[in-house]
């Protein structure tokens, strides 16, 4: 039984982890600073699939991932323009206009891959591995953890630039202000509205990028509804998260592993199923939160419209 | 405790809380307005891909309902998204979020398939059919047990546990068929064949099975429920404001409870229709996926289930004759869930157009019909 857990599979685990897990990181961070400011992002997949596709098409046509990526951005800011104008400023009931995203947005990316690539299915070559000098030398962890796309340093920083962003700046301040009480946050003369549009708008940015990462490291194609759940995993992650960005890291690479464990598996000759490997890390929540959550921990203006002057 | 735990996830759909006395005509445009506008953005779209969107139109409309075997399939695909609906209505009136629709369908479509067949060997087969949809109707209520007790006890919001639910129930839905109900008849992963002899019985000189009957019935029992009942009018305060209902002396914990079961087994009921009316199986990795939409459609329906009736109608049309359309103009079937999000958002930009500038007057006249529906309750317990 010792005998497969060898060096490969852990690293295969590693490895794949990272490649499931970024994707979710990406997402649940931007998650998180909607999720802070009181904006609850149920279009979160659609943000991402917009965002796989753009990458997809524009890695495909430019040669440059690097200008695929920021086009997955751009498609992220796109679809959150969505969530600022129905949710942020005509303060509509923000699951309907986030179910309004998912939908259209998984009919819109299948319709346009079936007009561009019917017949055809270009793949994309591997982004490019840097090996961080040094750490990529340790055995086993170092040539999987420590040999990445540059894109994947990028998405780690990011997490630490988010929770200083949230946690040690004005900005991150209003935004947490905006999701607990917004009134305070208006009495004290700072704009609810652009606070929760800079949000939303961050949200987007980062949701587009992991579906771009899905479409350009991951699977170097694009497929309809190739999130799979995904957005919807990283809501999970990011309410679990409270705001914490290290805590949403933790969990996607947690869910990372998950998802990548039953596959290594099965390369290491063994055949567990894959539904019981990925149902467990929400087993273990579930379980997790039952015996230990004793409260609600979410904002608490979280999916509240802010209207000036409403009580 | 209550009130803080229910701040979060306060329903926002308040304004749309149907009153007792409505006026059916004008209600009724006002819903399908959107729908209207939708489909001539869908056609608009059409057009820019090159596509004949009236030739798309009355494919789909033909194919969906104009003629027999069209209006058939129409019917039957009802019968599922009816019950599926309602169970939405009745957690979403409460206030309650149960996200996890598909996880609760799936969960009680394989348990209703696989335990099919092996039913079929021990008891007469009229007493099965009534047992598999009680079975489905409780797989799918118990499904939402770990939820509701979670938010009523510890506050926890249940978009994020309803969500972890459906994950769970969808996996576990393939490890039941993978497992203890795989077929050995078959190749590809599924359970046995319930034989089409003993699926629910077709009404007589149709080949449309009575889901659609049990889907009616349920509809006018929640409808009943929620106009009729003091059950229901405290679903419908509990659903404008927990804090309302708790200092109304609601026992806030049972109702949230009871709801979501109720919710959660209507949805069990559709996956027992869809199975014993129309499938006899269910395959691994199986998934109509109709939650999202159906959550959709039963806000453009104000979350009234009668009104619904006529927007799944529509829904399934365009389900069934869509998927015709689709296929002559070489689109892929997933542009329905295109029209369906624009609907959406038209339904969203003409309630923000209608609300505009007379917010003060509605926010009055709501808060009004609260506190009456508060001491309503005062003075019915």
């Amino acid at each position: 039984m010792d005998s497969i857990f060898t060096a490969d599979f852990f690293a295969a685990v590693l490895s794949g982890a990272i490649l499931a897990g970024m994707p979710l990181l990406l997402a649940a961070l931007g998650e998180t600073i909607s999720e802070q400011a009181g904006l609850l992002d149920i279009g979160l997949e659609g943000t991402m699939l917009l965002g796989a596709y753009a990458g997809f098409v524009v890695t495909n046509w430019t040669g440059s991932y690097w200008v695929g990526f920021l086009a997955a951005i751009a498609a992220g800011i796109a679809v959150s323009l969505l969530m600022v104008v129905f949710c942020v400023r005509m303060g509509r009931d923000q699951i309907v206009v986030g179910i309004a995203i998912l939908l259209s947005m998984e009919g819109l990316t299948s319709l346009l891959h079936a007009a561009q690539f019917g017949q055809s299915y270009p793949r994309l070559d591997a982004v490019p591995a840097v090996p961080i000098p040094g750490l990529s030398e340790i055995p086993v962890v170092g040539p999987s953890l420590f040999t990445q796309p540059l894109i994947v340093y990028i998405g780690v920083a990011l997490v630490f630039v988010v929770a200083g962003l949230l946690s040690r700046t004005n900005l991150g301040l209003d935004i947490r202000a905006a999701g607990r009480t917004p009134v305070a946050l208006d009495n004290a003369g700072v704009d609810v509205m652009k606070i929760r549009t800079v949000a939303a708008l961050c949200t987007g940015a980062l949701a587009g990028l992991g579906g771009g990462y899905l479409a350009i490291v991951t699977a170097g194609i694009f497929v309809p509804f190739m999130t799979g759940g995904l957005g919807f995993i990283a809501i999970v992650i990011a309410m679990l998260g409270r705001g914490r960005p290290v805590w949403v890291l933790i969990g996607s690479l947690l869910f990372g592993v998950a998802l990548s464990v039953a596959t290594a598996l099965q390369l290491a000759g063994i055949n567990v199923p894959t539904d019981v490997v990925q149902m467990l890390p929400f087993v273990t929540v579930i379980v997790a939160l039952a015996l230990f959550a004793r409260q609600s921990y979410l904002p608490a203006a979280l999916a509240q419209p802010f209207v000036r002057g409403r009580r | 405790m209550v009130n803080e735990a229910s701040r979060g996830s306060a329903p926002v759909v308040g304004s749309s809380i149907p009153s007792a006395g409505r006026h059916w005509g004008r209600t009724f445009w006002q819903r399908a307005a959107p729908v209207v506008y939708g489909l001539i953005a869908g056609g608009v779209l059409l057009l820019v891909m090159g596509k004949n969107p009236i030739a798309f139109y009355w494919t789909t409309l033909e194919s969906g309902l104009l003629t027999w075997s069209g209006l058939m399939q129409t019917i039957i695909r009802l019968a599922p998204l009816l019950l599926m609906s309602a169970g939405f209505i009745v957690a979403f009136q409460a206030g309650l979020w149960n996200i996890g629709g598909d996880g609760q369908f799936l969960l009680a479509a394989a348990v209703v398939a696989g335990l099919g067949a092996p039913a079929l060997g021990v008891m007469p087969f009229w007493l099965v059919l009534p047992l598999l949809c009680v079975v489905g109707f409780l797989v799918g209520g118990a499904w939402t047990v770990v939820p509701s007790l979670m938010k009523a006890y510890y506050g926890m919001n249940e978009i994020i546990t309803t969500l972890m639910m459906a994950f769970i129930g969808i996996n576990l839905a393939n490890i039941l068929i993978k497992g203890p109900f795989l077929s050995h008849v078959t190749l590809v992963p599924q359970t046995d064949v319930i034989p089409w002899v003993y699926l629910l019985p077709f009404i007589p000189g149709t080949h449309i099975h009575v889901g659609i009957v049990i889907a009616l019935v349920a509809l006018v029992l929640v409808h009943f429920m929620q106009t009729r009942t003091s059950y229901g009018l405290r679903l419908r305060i509990l659903g404008a404001s927990p804090r309302a209902a708790l200092h109304a002396g609601i026992s806030v914990k049972r109702d949230i409870v009871t709801a979501f079961a109720l919710s959660g087994g209507l949805i069990g009921l559709a996956a027992a229709v869809e199975v014993l009316g129309v499938w006899g199986y269910v395959r691994a990795d199986w998934n109509p996926a109709f939650g999202m939409t159906l959550f959709a459609i039963v806000f453009l329906a104000g979350l009234d289930v009668l009104v619904v009736i006529p927007f799944v109608f529509f829904f399934a049309v365009i389900q069934i004759g869509g998927h015709e359309a689709a296929r002559q103009a070489g689109l892929p079937n997933d542009f329905l869930l295109l029209l369906i999000g624009l609907i959406l958002f038209f339904m969203v930009l003409t309630e923000w157009a209608r609300t505009r500038g007379w917010l003060a007057r509605l926010r009055g006249r709501h808060a009004g019909s609260m506190a009456a529906a508060a001491e309503e309750a005062a003075g019915d317990g």
